[in-house]
């Protein structure tokens, strides 16, 4: 912005010597805001980070700042990787997590092409239907769900997890991909209508990779609410050895009247870990499928 | 509409208009084959849940009899449930308005920064959207540990008192606020940040040439172009603060005396803990009612846009 308008505003205040000095006033309360805001968000994981080096004598001694680590050590971390209930909890994770987005994006690609692409009668009820669901919070749901869950047998077991987690990431992964199909020129179906391609083909060969960015992006959202839920484990699963990452973390890490404060951080660092690396690797898809909701929709 | 009537004429305009009907039924078969799975999850996983939690509310506890609108009034009598309103509305609105603020202020200070530096400080500034809110909950509330809190130590660093962050009702409430809005304030300036961006930059040079000041220019121009976006944010963040379940009960549990409880954590307190389902389906059935009219008001929004757009 400031690059483009800074000629014509020179061009109609030939004396503004107090434009310049406004910019660059302005300039520096974005950095002051900038390093402030960055300060206090990354604040928690550092402390986090901090903790986790640190030996339990050392979190217990209060003589020093808390904020510095005098002897670091990664035995928190060996201790965790050591253990087997933890392992459980990544291995769980990892099972429920990627079952989820597997059968989320074959549900919400198909229904997205069919709703946006297929018309037919009820279409658009249809896809009003999945915006309002989207909007129907797992906290609203989470006792019927526990009654039916149960009713089926599926409690305290990671794959009735995978039964439930659908309806957090289903209806939203199916809205954004509706308006990433709506975006493809229609050009492009009748093209393969008229050399005879069927709607699975069409899907498949062109609709799929036209839309990849789109894909991932609702992939990627699969991926993190599927590894972040926390209120159906919460609900459906007591014991340790089906629990996935989260309530694994905050629920058996915290045991008795002495924290180990350094391996609980530990834990939640690690437990952390896979939706973090992704978002670092993959941060210009995360956003758009996080702006998409509302732009693209 | 338009791309359904196009499509069907190439491929069935040299059969006999008989098979077009029978085409256009096997399109739409193979539409509702497709959209079947979308169909059973929305409708056993999330419809019908939600006429089950409105019948399993009318239970008594043992589910054994229909005592209708028993567990409503029960609730509406205890004192402590009058408490959960109360906070889960003061908690949503506070935070959701502090997010919102906090995300315009940030998204607007970003777009300031030259192009080739914004990147960075978003990729920095949205980490705490990134952790999964049940782990980065536990590193607020060790920092929150009444012992060892390294907030009150850099409090104590600038002279100022310790503060008791999880035993006093009040400051609960305050911790309870800051995480949240520390966790959701990242969503928002990515939302305003990607709406700025699309506001046209003419109407900043006109502006600028009709000497608006950099307020005005605020008020004017920036305001009413992101107003839908606004309103869309705002309610949808209403909804997911108001339901909130995770920072509440890593943080505080509901904590101290109760007090901090919201709807969610109060139904599962209720519901799951203490065994009493009925009674927890109706605590987390008060939300309904706000969130149906939250969610009328963002699809109205939502629909708008999209006519804007078209």
């Amino acid at each position: 912005m400031s690059t483009t308008t800074a000629p014509a505003e020179q061009g109609i205040y030939h004396t503004a010597g107090s434009l310049r000095s406004e910019r660059r006033w302005a300039l520096w309360s974005a950095y002051i805001s900038l390093v402030v805001a960055a300060i206090i968000m990354l604040a928690p994981p550092v402390y986090m980070l901090l903790t986790s080096l640190k030996t339990s004598a050392e979190v217990a001694d209060q003589s020093g700042s808390p904020w510095w680590v005098r002897n670091p050590t990664l035995e928190n971390y060996w201790a965790l990787l050591g253990n087997r209930m933890f392992i459980d909890f990544f291995l769980n994770s990892a099972k429920v997590t990627i079952a989820v987005v597997a059968l989320t994006m074959v549900i919400s690609v198909l229904a997205a092409f069919a709703l946006g692409r297929m018309r037919f009668w009820g279409s658009q009820a249809l896809a009003t239907g999945v915006f309002l669901t989207y909007l129907v919070p797992d906290t609203l749901l989470f006792i019927p769900l526990y009654q039916i869950v149960g009713g089926l047998g599926l409690l305290d077991n990671a794959w009735g997890l995978v039964l439930v987690y659908p309806t957090l990431t289903v209806p939203f992964c199916t809205w954004i991909m509706i308006g990433y199909f709506a975006s493809i020129p229609k050009e492009l179906d009748e093209a393969a209508l008229i050399d005879g391609a069927n709607w699975m083909q069409m899907l498949w060969k062109i609709f799929i990779p036209v839309a990849l960015p789109g894909i991932i992006a609702a992939t990627i959202f699969a991926f993190t609410v599927s590894w972040a839920a926390f209120v159906y484990p919460t609900a459906f699963i007591t014991t340790p050895s089906e629990m996935p990452m989260t309530i694994g973390v905050v629920s058996q890490l915290i045991r008795g009247d002495t924290f180990a404060w350094g391996q609980l951080m530990a834990g939640a660092l690690l437990a952390a870990l896979p939706p973090v690396v992704i978002y670092a690797f993959l941060m210009d898809y995360y956003i758009a499928g996080l702006t998409a909701g509302a732009t693209k929709g | 509409m338009a791309d359904g009537a196009s499509l069907a004429i190439p491929s069935t305009a040299a059969p006999a208009s008989g098979s077009l009907k029978r085409f256009a039924r096997r399109r739409s078969t193979i539409a509702l084959i497709m959209t079947l799975p979308l169909i059973a999850v929305i409708g056993g996983l999330v419809v019908w849940p939600a006429g089950y939690a409105i019948h399993l509310a009318t239970l008594n506890r043992r589910m054994t009899s229909f005592i209708g609108l028993g567990n409503f009034e029960i609730l509406l009598e205890s004192e402590t449930f009058r408490m959960v309103i109360f906070q889960s509305v003061f908690f949503a609105i506070t935070a959701v308005i502090l997010k919102a603020a906090i995300g315009f202020w940030l998204a607007h200070m970003l777009h300031h920064i030259p192009a080739n530096g914004q990147r960075k400080w978003r990729g920095m500034l949205l980490v705490p959207w990134v952790i999964p809110p049940a782990l980065s909950t536990l590193g607020w509330w060790w920092m929150f540990e009444p012992t060892y809190s390294s907030i009150n130590w850099l409090l104590n660093v600038f002279a100022i008192p310790s503060v008791p962050w999880l035993g006093e009702p009040w400051w609960a409430r305050i911790s309870v606020i800051i995480v949240n809005v520390w966790y959701g304030a990242p969503f928002f300036m990515i939302m305003y940040l990607a709406a700025l961006k699309s506001v046209p930059e003419q109407l900043y040079e006109a502006a600028a040439i009709d000497g608006a000041t950099s307020w005005q220019r605020l008020r004017y121009v920036t305001l009413p172009m992101m107003r839908n976006i606004i309103s869309i944010t705002v309610l949808f963040s209403l909804i997911v603060t108001f339901a909130n379940y995770d920072i509440v009960r890593v943080l505080t549990n509901g904590g101290p005396r109760d007090l901090t409880h919201v709807f969610a954590s109060y139904a599962f307190q209720v519901g799951i803990l203490a065994g009493n389902i009925p009674r927890g389906a109706a605590v987390s059935l008060f939300m309904f009612p706000i969130l149906a009219v939250i969610a009328f008001f963002v699809l109205r929004g939502v629909n708008r846009r999209n006519r804007e757009e078209a």
